[in-house]
């Protein structure tokens, strides 16, 4: 009996928390089908003539078609370089030794710690240098770098807590670091790598001051790009906009509910000694 | 051994390049002007030593107080936000009906575009039409109880309320980070590590205590400095919020950075002041590493 | 990659049995694989190789290959992000006409506009036209580094055909005049394509429910706060909005009403440092905010609202007036067309001096002094603001023209705000500018009198310290 109401209490302290988390996304999504007229005046969640064609609008003078692939193809491409970097210096900072390695990791860390009071403008000079200013590669590269200190922070933490008796194991069977790196820690670090990923996807996928100054042909402009022309400098469209942010919230959605599946499936347990 | 010493370089060289190349010629860039008076566009620039430095740390009281701010809305986030994450990422280790759903709604509002939460926020903090004061005039209605209606108040103008107001949101914002990352560590911590210890006899609260907490030290780690750095360098919410208002009292280290580098046009003045907030930044992230390495029990 | 796939089965196979028991002997298995380490390693560097070159060839295969060269055409930035539409069908126009081809990019919002702007004069690859957000003072840094053309002989030729379109006030904005404490050489720098100015505006259908003539607005101090005050005691309506979380459109209420008690002489003495902000004067300024504040005339939450919020308030109709821009047409339409309103004057508290208010050139652009064309560049902006295309960009986006004679068929609200043209003024036509310290200080010190924290006096004499330090600073 006893139990049945703690598990209606549990239930219940649940429910109010995801009430209060997506209240909001219920609002952006009403708010999404209602018109500029009413959006404020009408506060309630419930839409009676709902206006489908924001969507469209959205999609269509937003230009999302090509805007929607190339903030795939920068996500794709960004988040993989990320992970693939991070994993590899984290590996390093969690088991190798080196010379100088508390130094290069602090280093390596510095940038989150250090807000630089207009970096961009630095970093604009220095790709102007470099002939990237307008690239794809100018765009992908300082991202990469910028996810970098989070995600070997984020990574060593996990590679650390991997027991070092399975990896002893696998090196007694001939495996290599690098061999260890591949088969052993990052398959272990799945939950991490999960978390690395959202949290780069999310800042990524939402990134458009770096997209407006450094790039300028429309066909390299990511999402970002196309939710930004529905706010105008005193006019804000927020219907539109809200529809265009639904459609924008989807694919990270989307991978939200692939990655957190990593996270819950407890690849370690069991791994660690007893 | 200098050979496995060059390979094990190999490891973080990627890393380092993508540094070198992205990273040095900006922070090169921001010690340089730290030390110029300059307005960030003539070409000359006047040679102030460390002039910027002393008038941050000893004149510029507007600065130390935006820091205090923003460590009374980390606390806040370190504290609450982190409880309130560890009890739902409890629960949902432990299994739970739905447990999936929840997993995916706690995570919403990190989702959400900043404008999204910044109308929502300002909705339910308004003093004349807001949700809270809504609801509040509405307990007091059931429960006869004045107290609830004399609470209603422009949330975000009362200088009594605003910062705590703020901090909220960013708790809000925030706790489905913290959620993901301990639900992660909570995960890798062996089940049968409980088994055996019910088989000895203990109970939840002491198996809690003997198991969860040690094996989680290294995670309380990590989610403390995500949430420090994260709650210290706090600007998207203030500017969407408050703008730094009522006069002061929102004012947080980055608004004040870039008032000094937009609106008053002191590019070395805020340069330093990025400098002195990554020097504070640093050794708090450090005292914590060191800390969370000297409690961990499989460290030792 | 085979290696590597048969390498992962013995792994995986070790690692299950590692979850039991983790002092496993059983290694037999995989004692063959002892020879493809080295194989592995390739193969581990192998993906990253290869991870760069497949993003490598995706880069060389999407990047657009054939870039018109930037003499061919015109590059123009800007951020107005309502008006791009507008400004392509113009570009198109121009075309046809002149065979130039113009490009209008779009950076927005404008804070990032602002920062590609300064990166790009940090790296001398600013367009042929740009604008430039930001004070007076910011300006005049661009003019002196050299990034922006001296357009006098232009406007002046011909009689000063193209000088006379304007509004002076709006020409003004973009002018340097002798002797500028900025030490720029006079002159104009820039071409105004739109102007606008800030006023008060008040709800019709509210006066008349409070029994207010709603043709009759307050004009007097005394008269503003009776009206609120009876709006509010009959509709429950809060009196006046506006978005004074932003701390320049407190600025610019202060500073109109400095104007109108002390004159503009006194206001610019002040600024010299000549008048302190203690003076009686600057107080009675400060007090006119404690004073809304007590008789509740503002509505709640006014020190952190953000215009918009503001705006979304007085379309509907939960304020009675709103302190605002003449842009204000464009938001109120979208959100509440049925809304009823009219435009006035701040109410006055003196009447020795004329009541003044902020405005002038809404957006101006500046043409690149490094450019290759200049030439060409000035004769567009000739052609931008000639009647015909100045009359297509306003009732396209509902701005008032810089043109003056393309006034022709605006809304009767806009018409209003047009005529008050004459009654502008601008910190950035002033011939001295404050610090940009103290003008916070100050506005930020607003904020603490209305929240009913610090008294005027206390903070004017704030104020003045701020702006003492600052003057001896800059005499260092």
């Amino acid at each position: 009996m006893s139990k049945r109401i703690i598990s209606l209490l549990k239930h219940s302290f649940m429910i109010l928390i995801s009430a209060a988390c997506i209240f909001p996304l219920l609002w952006m999504i009403s708010s999404s089908l209602k018109t500029q007229s009413t959006i404020f005046s009408d506060m309630s969640l419930f839409v009676l003539r709902p206006s489908w064609q924001n969507y469209i609008t959205a999609w269509v003078k937003g230009n999302f078609g090509i805007y929607f692939l190339n903030s795939v193809f920068y996500t794709v491409t960004i988040v993989g370089g990320i992970v693939l970097v991070s994993s590899l210096a984290a590996y390093a900072f969690a088991r190798l030794e080196f010379p100088f390695k508390n130094f290069l990791f602090l280093l390596l860390l510095a940038p989150m710690m250090i807000p630089i009071p207009g970096g961009f403008v630095a970093l604009y000079v220095l790709l102007n240098k470099m002939h990237l200013i307008n690239t794809r590669i100018g765009y992908i590269l300082p991202q990469i770098n910028a996810g970098l200190a989070m995600s070997i922070f984020l990574l060593k933490s996990f590679f650390e807590k991997i027991p070092r008796d399975l990896e002893d194991s696998a090196r007694i069977d001939g495996c290599s670091r690098l061999g260890i790196y591949w088969h052993l820690c990052l398959p272990l670090a799945k939950p991490a790598l999960a978390i690395v990923v959202i949290y780069n996807t999310l800042y990524v996928w939402n990134e458009y001051l770096l997209a407006m100054l450094i790039l300028s042909d429309k066909s390299l402009m990511p999402l970002t790009r196309g939710l930004m022309i529905f706010r105008g400098e005193h006019v804000t469209q927020y219907p539109i906009l809200m529809a265009g942010m639904c459609i924008a919230t989807i694919p990270i959605i989307f991978l939200y509910l692939l990655m957190q599946k990593h996270i819950i499936k407890g690849v370690m347990a069991g791994a660690v000694k007893g | 051994m200098a050979k496995r010493t060059f390979k094990n370089y190999l490891f973080i060289l990627p890393a380092l390049l993508l540094f070198a190349v992205f990273s040095i010629y900006p922070f090169i860039k921001i010690f340089q002007l730290s030390v110029y008076r300059w307005d960030g566009i003539m070409p000359t620039m006047k040679f102030v030593g460390i002039f910027n430095f002393k008038d941050i740390i000893f004149h510029n009281p507007i600065w130390w107080r935006s820091m205090w701010q923003a460590a009374y809305i980390t606390l806040i986030a370190l504290t609450l936000q982190n409880a309130l994450a560890l009890v739902l990422a409890l629960i949902c280790d432990r299994g739970i009906k739905f447990g999936n759903g929840y997993r995916v709604i706690f995570f919403i509002p990190p989702v959400l575009s900043g404008i999204v939460v910044g109308l929502i926020w300002n909705w339910i903090y308004n003093g004349n039409y807001g949700l809270l004061n809504h609801w509040l005039a509405q307990l007091s209605k059931w429960t006869h109880i004045s107290y609830f209606s004399n609470l209603e108040r422009a949330w975000l103008a009362d200088p009594r309320t605003a910062l705590t107001s703020v901090a909220i949101i960013n708790m809000w914002k925030g706790f489905g980070w913290g959620f993901l990352v301990l639900l992660a560590g909570l995960q890798s911590i062996p089940r049968q590590l409980y088994e055996a210890a019910k088989v000895d006899g203990a109970n939840a609260w002491q198996s809690f205590w003997r198991i969860t907490v040690p094996l989680m030290i290294p995670t309380f780690g990590i989610v403390s400095i995500m949430t420090i750095l994260g709650a210290m360098q706090i600007y998207d919410i203030i500017v969407s919020t408050t703008g730094g208002g009522p006069a002061y009292h929102t004012e947080v280290p980055i608004t004040r950075i870039l008032a000094a580098m937009r609106g008053n046009l002191q590019f070395g003045y805020a340069c330093a002041m990025g400098l002195v907030f990554g020097a504070i930044l640093l050794s708090v992230s450090l005292i914590i590493i060191k800390l969370s390495r000297k409690l961990n029990p499989l460290a030792g | 990659m085979r290696i590597l796939n048969c390498k992962t089965q013995g792994l995986k196979s070790q690692i299950t049995n590692h979850k039991f028991q983790t002092n496993s002997n059983d290694r037999n298995s995989n004692d063959r694989n002892k020879k493809s380490v080295c194989n592995l390693v390739l193969g581990a560097w192998g993906l990253f190789v290869i991870w760069c070159l497949v993003l490598g060839i995706l880069l060389v295969a999407c990047s657009p290959k054939v870039k018109a060269p930037r003499e061919k055409q015109l590059t123009i930035w800007h951020w107005m992000t309502d008006r791009q539409d507008a400004f392509e069908e113009l570009a198109r126009r121009y075309e046809e006409k002149k065979g130039v081809k113009v490009k209008f990019e779009l950076y927005a919002p404008s804070d990032a506009y602002r920062q590609k702007v300064m990166a790009a004069a940090q790296s001398n690859t600013l367009p042929d036209i740009y604008g430039i957000l930001g004070g007076k003072r910011f300006f005049a840094s661009f003019v002196k580094s050299g990034y922006v053309a001296d357009l006098t002989a232009a406007m002046k030729a011909n009689k000063a055909e193209w000088e006379s379109r304007f509004f002076p006030k709006a020409l003004k904005i973009n002018e340097f005049s002798k002797d500028n404490e900025f030490g720029v050489k006079p002159g104009i720098y820039a071409v105004p394509l739109d102007v606008m100015n800030i006023q008060m505006v008040y709800n019709k259908s509210l006066f008349k429910k409070a029994g207010l003539d709603p043709e009759s607005p307050p004009e007097r101090w005394e008269e503003f706060i009776a009206a609120a005050k009876k709006i509010k005691g009959k509709t429950g309506i809060g009196g006046l909005v506006s978005g004074w979380g932003e701390i320049w459109m407190i600025d610019c209420l202060a500073n109109n009403y400095a104007f109108n008690i002390m004159g503009e002489e006194k206001v610019m003495a002040t600024i010299k440092g000549e008048v302190p902000y203690t003076d009686p004067a600057w107080v009675r300024v400060l007090d006119l905010f404690k004073e809304m504040s007590e008789q509740g005339v503002l509505v709640e939450g006014i020190v952190t609202m953000v215009n918009k919020s503001a705006e979304q308030m007085f379309a509907n109709e939960r304020a009675a007036f709103a302190f605002n821009g003449s842009w204000c047409v464009n938001v109120y339409q979208g959100m509440n067309p049925e809304l009823d309103y009219g435009v006035m004057l701040p109410p006055r508290v003196s009447s020795q001096n004329p009541m003044v208010i902020w405005g002038g050139a809404g957006s101006s652009f500046m043409v690149n002094a490094r450019s290759q064309q200049k030439e060409k560049a000035i004769e567009f902006l000739n052609w931008l603001t000639q009647k015909e295309q100045q009359v297509f960009l306003s009732s396209q986006t509902n701005n008032l023209p810089a043109n003056k004679k393309s006034l022709s068929d605006i809304s009767v609200v806009l018409r209003q705000f047009a005529d008050d043209m004459d009654n502008t003024t601008h910190p950035n036509i002033w011939s001295v500018s404050e610090y940009p310290l103290v003008t916070e200080t100050f506005d930020k010190g607003i904020q603490s009198i209305i929240i009913n924290e610090k008294t005027p006096l206390e903070v004017a004499k704030e104020v003045q310290r701020v702006k003492e330090r600052e003057m001896k600073k800059s005499r260092e």
